[in-house]
């Protein structure tokens, strides 16, 4: 599976809904995601990618992460991986 | 001052999973006490407990619920439903608004501390799930309760070690004979039946290997338990009004400290709250016919117990029952005082004593009725459930038959 089906699969386990109904400009919000779940997410992807999110639950807006959709939190976790490398 | 009654029961514990099964195995008088089953207890010098069988959180919760609820979360939750679907209390409008919930736990999530403290140090992460806190906080139990049963009153957890349970229940009662919540949901819970809970407890080395057996000249220590009781406490009155089955009253309590030894009991502390709860009901002691007793099976506790006991009811120390259910379903530590109160309301209700088994050997120290191994059939109007903490903290509660 690659990154983007990952995240995907992990959004759509949190939100109670299938894979399809997760698209790349959905808001966490709008799948029905509150600031636990968001939490969670976040603990699941860092997880599945051994990556550190940096992320203030405090101040989402101001983190180094884009959570506005799901294409940003993907694109977000390549930059973290490529970092990585 | 209002009167208090107690119109719902719930607990899951070693020896059942509701009211009627557990009083149906302490009138059997069952042995709820076994092989522990759980990751490296092949590690552990005490290797048995009261562990609760069969008890799947799969299927009752959801993923998320499961996330939150450490299991000593779950057990209260369990228990709490079955109390307050007795009571027939529906909590909304002015009800909700002035009930609450007050619970005790000595240890809180002591599993998910321990999974999460194995997790950092023995596996070496460095991440651990995002509700680790809001899991294992002794809060938790009590919190998952107001919002599951819209109680949104006054609301907090008690740990007073193993009296947390009979402080809980007192503050209940106190906050209900003031007229300050029309009824409130009490009790307690404790789940500290994993690795590090019961390695922590084998340091004091005051364990048994074999089994609890409370009074018994060759008794060789406490067995621990863990479980639930939860109880719906209500104002007399209001219980009347609605028609409410009312299980037994509430009449009064007493807490004392000995303020000497963090761990060795006092005879005058446990006495003082003994006579302070009679005192408190405006009872004479000869009413008295049962006690549960704490009874622990350590050979500090139960002699200092004994004597208390003689000293606060003289010549009727004589007459009067006095059993350790702990012998059955284990210590449950900060939930012991409320699954025991089970076997007062039993002892009321249905003129059924339940009995302290193991008991095998007479102490002079111990020369009271302890109703040895088999429940007995008998009409008494008034009990008491005691319970004596670590750190000499005591808190005993007294019951009416109604």
């Amino acid at each position: 599976m690659n990154i983007t089906d990952q995240v995907i699969a992990i959004i759509a386990e949190q939100a109670v809904l299938e894979p399809e109904d997760v698209t790349l400009d959905s808001s966490l919000e709008s799948l029905g995601i509150d600031s636990l779940g968001l939490v969670e997410s976040i603990f699941a992807i860092e997880e599945a990618f051994d990556i550190t999110v940096p992320f203030n639950a405090n101040n989402p807006s101001e983190s180094d992460f884009d959570i506005s959709s799901v294409g940003r939190i993907i694109e977000g976790i390549k930059r973290l991986k490529a970092e990585q490398a | 001052m209002k009167r208090v009654v107690i119109t719902g029961a719930g607990t899951i514990n070693a020896l059942g999973q509701t009211v009627a099964d557990t009083l149906k195995a302490m009138r059997e008088g069952v042995c709820g006490i076994g092989p522990l089953e759980f990751r490296d207890v092949e590690r552990l010098q005490i290797q048995i407990g009261g562990q609760v069988r069969g008890f799947e959180a799969e299927g009752r919760y959801n993923r998320q619920q499961m996330s939150l609820y450490d299991r000593f979360t779950q057990f209260t939750l369990a228990a709490a439903k079955e109390a307050i679907e007795q009571s027939g209390l529906i909590f909304s409008g002015e009800l909700a608004a002035r009930s609450g919930v007050v619970l005790g736990t000595a240890g809180g999530g002591v599993s998910t501390w321990d999974d999460n403290y194995r997790a950092v140090y023995e596996e070496g992460k460095n991440r651990v799930h995002p509700f680790v806190v809001p899991k294992l906080m002794n809060n938790a139990a009590a919190s998952h309760v107001s919002m599951e049963w819209n109680l949104k009153g006054p609301s907090f957890t008690v740990s007073t070690a193993c009296a947390s349970s009979n402080h809980a229940m007192a503050q209940a009662l106190s906050l209900v004979r003031s007229g300050m919540a029309p009824a409130m949901v009490t009790g307690g819970s404790e789940s500290m039946l994993c690795f590090g809970g019961v390695k922590a407890w084998e340091g004091l080395r005051v364990m048994s290997r074999d089994a609890c057996r409370p009074f018994s000249a060759n008794r060789n220590g406490m067995v621990q338990g863990e479980g639930a009781g939860v109880f719906v406490f209500e104002e007399l009155e209001h219980a009347r009004k609605r028609g409410a089955d009312i299980l037994c009253e509430v009449v009064g309590f007493a807490m004392t400290s000995d303020a000497s030894d963090i761990v060795m009991p006092s005879k005058a502390g446990a006495a003082r709250a003994m006579s302070g709860a009679l005192a408190d009901a405006g009872l004479n002691r000869e009413e008295v016919g049962y006690i549960n007793a704490h009874g622990t099976g350590t050979a500090a506790n139960d002699k200092t117990e004994c004597a208390a006991v003689a000293d606060v009811f003289g010549p009727h120390a004589d007459r009067l029952m006095i059993s350790s259910t702990k012998s059955m379903h284990g210590h449950l530590i900060g939930g012991t005082g409320a699954v025991e109160l089970l076997a007062c309301i039993m002892a009321l209700r249905d003129g059924v004593i339940a009995p302290t088994i193991g008991y095998e050997e007479a102490d002079p120290e111990c020369a009271l009725d302890v109703v040895p191994n088999e429940a007995r059939e008998a009409e008494i109007n008034v009990a008491l459930s005691n319970a004596f903490a670590f750190g000499g903290m005591n808190a005993v509660i007294a019951l009416r038959k109604v």
